[in-house]
């Protein structure tokens, strides 16, 4: 201590340029003192580099994302420098657009004004549809040319990139006829990847419009929803098309379901319930098959009555009933209400043939009878195929997604045998007589006081499917009568 | 005028580029004429810089004001390049000009944000490095400065407890001090420097094992003093610190590898223990999924990183403003934004040389008392810009720390002023170090006699 002291006083007289004097203690070698320090310099320099390539990291690979959020204001800003690219169809057709008229006002035109409305969306009164999802895809403009560049500098806006939706104009044309003045909707998927084809709800709105039609869309004074995409947010009793997710329930809980047996005598009763097959028909003696095809009310209620409720739900939820369906379009989740303890026998034997409490919407349908199509694979079902800059230039491709194998392939091939069967001899006979062999379950879900809902899914080719569609007709009557002709319509188009 | 903002958006970024290539170029110069040449070069593109954003904005909002903030930025710039290289002939002029760089994107990012806050922050700056001016003289001059290792160390504690008790409360933190009623103030951004002071004069003294536990009892009362104010960052900075130097000053791994790992472990009871501590977590891993509420500011930050892309939306093209405190710890988005990636880069390789010049003072000197110093300075300095940047880039969790030089805040630019200016002092008043020898390569060998 007293040697320090010492030291210190002598500096204070020499000033520090003396390097001899200098308070060198070395408590730590000049070495080790070194040694510590560039060690130091190491973990900083470190740290900076990783800092810097999270930031690279993020601006090459996630902003595009993280800014397309409708929270992010800045989309406005970015409106002022670019002119909206267009959203086309898969066969060319352009979906939207933006017109610039002559005084220079740039005009959102949708050239089948509301046959898209829900899918492809709108950009006046809030986003929605693939306006939302691409927003700042389409205000952003692939300005690697020395023509963007220049325009950039002189104030002239350039053209943002090209969406395009794997849409099949033409069969959307089809559906969308089809479907008339009838409310309901139609979903078509390609199976083998989980494009959407077609996606139309009705009745619609509009979007070249929404502006000046706004407050009449918005009150729905005659509770329509033209603004609801039923497709995929509209929520409906799924009728006997639940009678697939039944079967495959029977199969699980008994492998021995080649044997089974029920001998219809057109009505069941159970406690005072009566549930009758369509029409009080008696289908007499079937096996799981002919009960499928038939559609048999009774026999697929006395399975749900001896089904334990636990495994049913867990099925279910498995297919995505009770969670939002995994895909990117907004989706409301399917229900499927059936719990021990909560639901007696009579609300399982309802259950059973898609009239209880469950509800989906067409899209999850859509993606079941795909998935059986496609081998018990589920794909996730996209709208979007690629980006593409105005020059035509490949931006951005989407590739097709598992979402997971819900089934095996045995029983996948067991339930298209059942969906076939539907068509050959069945409630869909209406389609046996079409060039492409079709699959698939009709359904009428009853309403109390009201016309039933009428449904078809299907898909086909049945050896080599390539399209599956869903379809529900509002209020009008039975699955073979009003929605059976829609899908016959859609596959004639889609094959010839 | 869109073609005009669209240039000077481009050149801006050339000349911050060129102006940070030459300073990497500077530290690895050992020949005399080359070094001032290069240093005229860095001096060009800070005026040019300077002025293309000045230029930018003024072409935009047309008001006189802003010409009249320019000259005196100009003129402050000029007193200050010349008075410290007449007054301290050999000071480093490679720490001077980057400390002005980045003082004069602060400016303009200011002026861009909030024109009150520009001009409270150019006289604050100006002010500091009048006062500044003396710094380097104390350093050399009075040696005794080293003696009151513990004097340093129980002020700056008396101030944090002080804060604790009549502190006012602001973002959530707990850490300034109304003076007279008058103006605030954040003491802990003065105790920092008080604090580096502290542990390089007791640890250049001596490093048993009774002065580490001496010492590091009363760093653990500052760290706790600071973490009970509420702020995070500041306890980390300093806790960091004092790590680095004591790793330093004994060169023992142990120390490190303990500090380091007691550190993990009271972060984890701090999280578990701190609901706000809770939250930043939470905001950082998930800033979508709360954007409504914790995750707003970050998000906001992302929104305007990202849209602002590689090169920037220009002045006064985006907007920064929709981000909270955007002024102050998330000022780097807003220069992401409106300059571009790019640039926002280059910002942080300026940072980096910074801290680099700074590291290498305390490679280069004899002396055990400055080593320490000014290695607890660099430390300090670097960590700090980490902990920013890292945070309003979603790299780590946001723990509200300014940006040195560049962020809006009184204190906070006194103190860094102040710091680099102790580091001048240690740079001009050693023959060793002298600015030749001080900005050759830091992996050069030093020759003991």
């Amino acid at each position: 201590m007293i040697s320090m002291k010492n030291k210190g006083e002598k500096n204070k007289h020499i000033g520090l340029k003396d390097k001899s004097a200098l308070n060198q203690e070395p408590s730590v070698s000049k070495d080790t003192g070194r040694k510590t320090i560039l060690s130091i310099v190491y973990i900083f320099v470190g740290l900076f580099v990783l800092m810097m390539g999270y930031f690279t990291f993020f601006l090459l690979a996630k902003s595009d994302d993280v800014i397309n959020s409708t929270y992010n204001l800045r989309h406005d800003v970015l409106a002022k420098r670019i002119i909206r690219g267009n959203i086309m169809s898969s066969d060319g057709e352009i979906l939207a657009e933006t017109i610039t008229d002559e005084d220079g006002n740039e005009i959102r035109s949708y050239p089948y004004g509301d046959m898209y409305a829900h899918v492809v969306g709108r950009v006046m009164r809030g986003r929605a549809g693939i306006e939302e999802m691409e927003n700042i895809t389409l205000l952003t403009s692939y300005s690697n040319s020395a023509e963007a560049m220049y325009n950039d500098l002189v104030g002239v806006k350039n053209p943002g990139n090209n969406v395009i939706s794997t849409l099949d104009h033409k069969l959307s044309k089809v559906a969308y006829d089809a479907l008339g003045e009838n409310r309901g909707a139609v979903v078509a998927i390609d199976p083998r990847t989980g494009k959407i084809l077609a996606m139309i709800s009705k009745p619609s709105y509009d979007p070249n419009n929404i502006d000046q039609n706004w407050e009449s869309i918005s009150e729905d004074s005659d509770n329509e929803s033209p603004l609801l995409n039923r497709a995929s947010q509209g929520l409906y009793p799924p009728g006997s098309t639940f009678k697939l997710v039944t079967a495959l329930a029977y199969m699980r809980a008994n492998p021995d379901y080649l044997d089974y047996n029920y001998k219809c005598k057109g009505t069941t009763d159970y406690e005072g319930m009566t549930i009758s097959c369509s029409n009080n028909k008696v289908h007499g003696n079937l096996d799981l098959k002919e009960a499928f095809s038939k559609s048999c009310n009774t026999s697929f209620s006395t399975i749900g009555k001896e089904l334990a409720i636990d495994d049913f739900r867990q099925l279910s939820e498995s297919l995505f009933f009770n969670k939002p369906l995994p895909a990117r379009i907004s989706n409301n989740p399917s229900s499927f209400l059936l719990k021990t303890g909560e639901s007696g026998v009579k609300e399982s034997m309802q259950t059973a043939i898609g009239q209880g409490r469950t509800l989906i919407s067409p899209l999850h349908n859509a993606m079941l009878a795909a998935t059986v199509a496609n081998g018990g694979i589920m794909m996730k079902p996209y709208v979007i195929d690629r980006i593409e800059s105005a020059g035509g230039r490949l931006l951005k491709g989407y590739i097709p997604e598992e979402v997971a194998r819900l089934m095996t392939a045995e029983e996948a091939d067991y339930l298209k045998s059942l969906m076939r069967s539907v068509v050959t001899d069945g409630t869909a006979s209406r389609l046996n007589k079409l060039d492409v062999k079709v699959a698939g379950k009709t359904g009428t879900a009853e309403q109390e006081g009201k016309k039933p809902h009428s449904w078809f899914i299907g898909y086909a080719p049945a050896n080599n499917p390539r399209i599956a569609i869903s379809i529900i007709v509002e209020n009008k009557g039975s699955g073979s009568e009003y929605a059976l002709p829609i899908a016959e319509k859609m596959f004639n188009a889609y094959f010839n | 005028m869109r073609i005009v903002i669209e240039i000077t958006k481009y050149l801006m970024l050339i000349m911050m580029g060129a102006y940070t290539y030459h300073a990497f170029k500077a530290s690895a110069k050992k020949n005399d004429n080359a070094l001032k040449k290069t240093f005229r070069q860095m001096t060009i593109f800070l005026f040019l810089f300077h002025f293309t954003g000045y230029f930018t904005m003024y072409i935009q909002l047309q008001s006189e004001k802003l010409l009249l903030l320019y000259g005196g930025q100009v003129v402050l710039f000029i007193l200050v390049l010349g008075f410290y290289k007449i007054i301290y002939p050999t000071i480093s002029g490679l720490l001077i000009r980057n400390m002005l760089m980045l003082l004069s994107i602060g400016y303009i990012v200011l002026t861009r944000l909030s024109f009150d806050k520009a001009v409270r922050q150019f006289i604050i700056s100006g002010v500091a490095l009048g006062l500044g001016l003396l710094v380097p003289i104390f350093v050399q001059r009075f040696s005794s400065i080293r003696k009151y290792g513990w004097i340093y160390g129980i002020v700056g504690l008396a101030f944090l407890v002080l804060v604790l008790l009549v502190g006012t409360e602001n973002y959530g933190a707990t850490s300034w001090l109304t003076v007279f009623g008058l103006f605030t103030i954040q003491p802990t951004e003065f105790v920092k420097l008080l604090f580096v002071f502290c542990i390089a004069c007791l640890y250049s003294e001596k490093t048993d094992f009774k002065r580490v536990c001496a010492v590091t009892a009363m760093a653990a009362g500052t760290v706790l003093a600071v973490v009970f104010q509420r702020d995070l960052g500041g306890a980390l900075i300093f806790f960091v610190t004092y790590i680095f130097m004591l790793y330093s000053a004994t060169g023992k791994h142990l120390y490190l590898l303990s500090g380091l790992a007691g550190g993990s472990v009271a972060s984890w009871v701090a999280y578990k223990l701190f609901d706000h501590v809770k939250v930043r977590v939470m905001a950082w891993r998930n800033p979508f999924v709360y954007i409504d509420k914790e995750g707003y500011q970050i998000s906001q930050s992302l929104f305007a990183i990202g849209t602002g892309g590689w090169f920037g939306m220009g002045l006064y093209q985006g907007l920064p403003t929709t981000i909270p405190v955007v002024d102050s710890d998330f000022i780097f988005s807003a220069i992401s934004e409106e300059f571009g990636g790019l640039f926002a880069l280059c910002l942080i390789l300026l940072c980096l040389n910074c801290f680099l010049h700074i590291i290498n003072v305390s490679l280069k000197t004899r002396d055990s008392f400055f080593r320490l110093l000014s290695l607890g300075f660099g430390v300090m300095f670097g960590f700090q810009v980490f902990l920013s940047i890292g945070g309003v880039i979603k790299f780590i969790p946001s723990t509200g720390v300014t940006l040195p030089f560049i962020s809006s805040g009184g204190s906070s630019i006194v103190a860094v002023i102040m710091m680099f200016m102790v580091i001048e002092g240690i740079i001009n008043g050693d023959n060793s170090l002298n600015i030749r020898k001080a900005d050759a390569n830091i992996a050069d060998d030093i020759h003991e006699e």
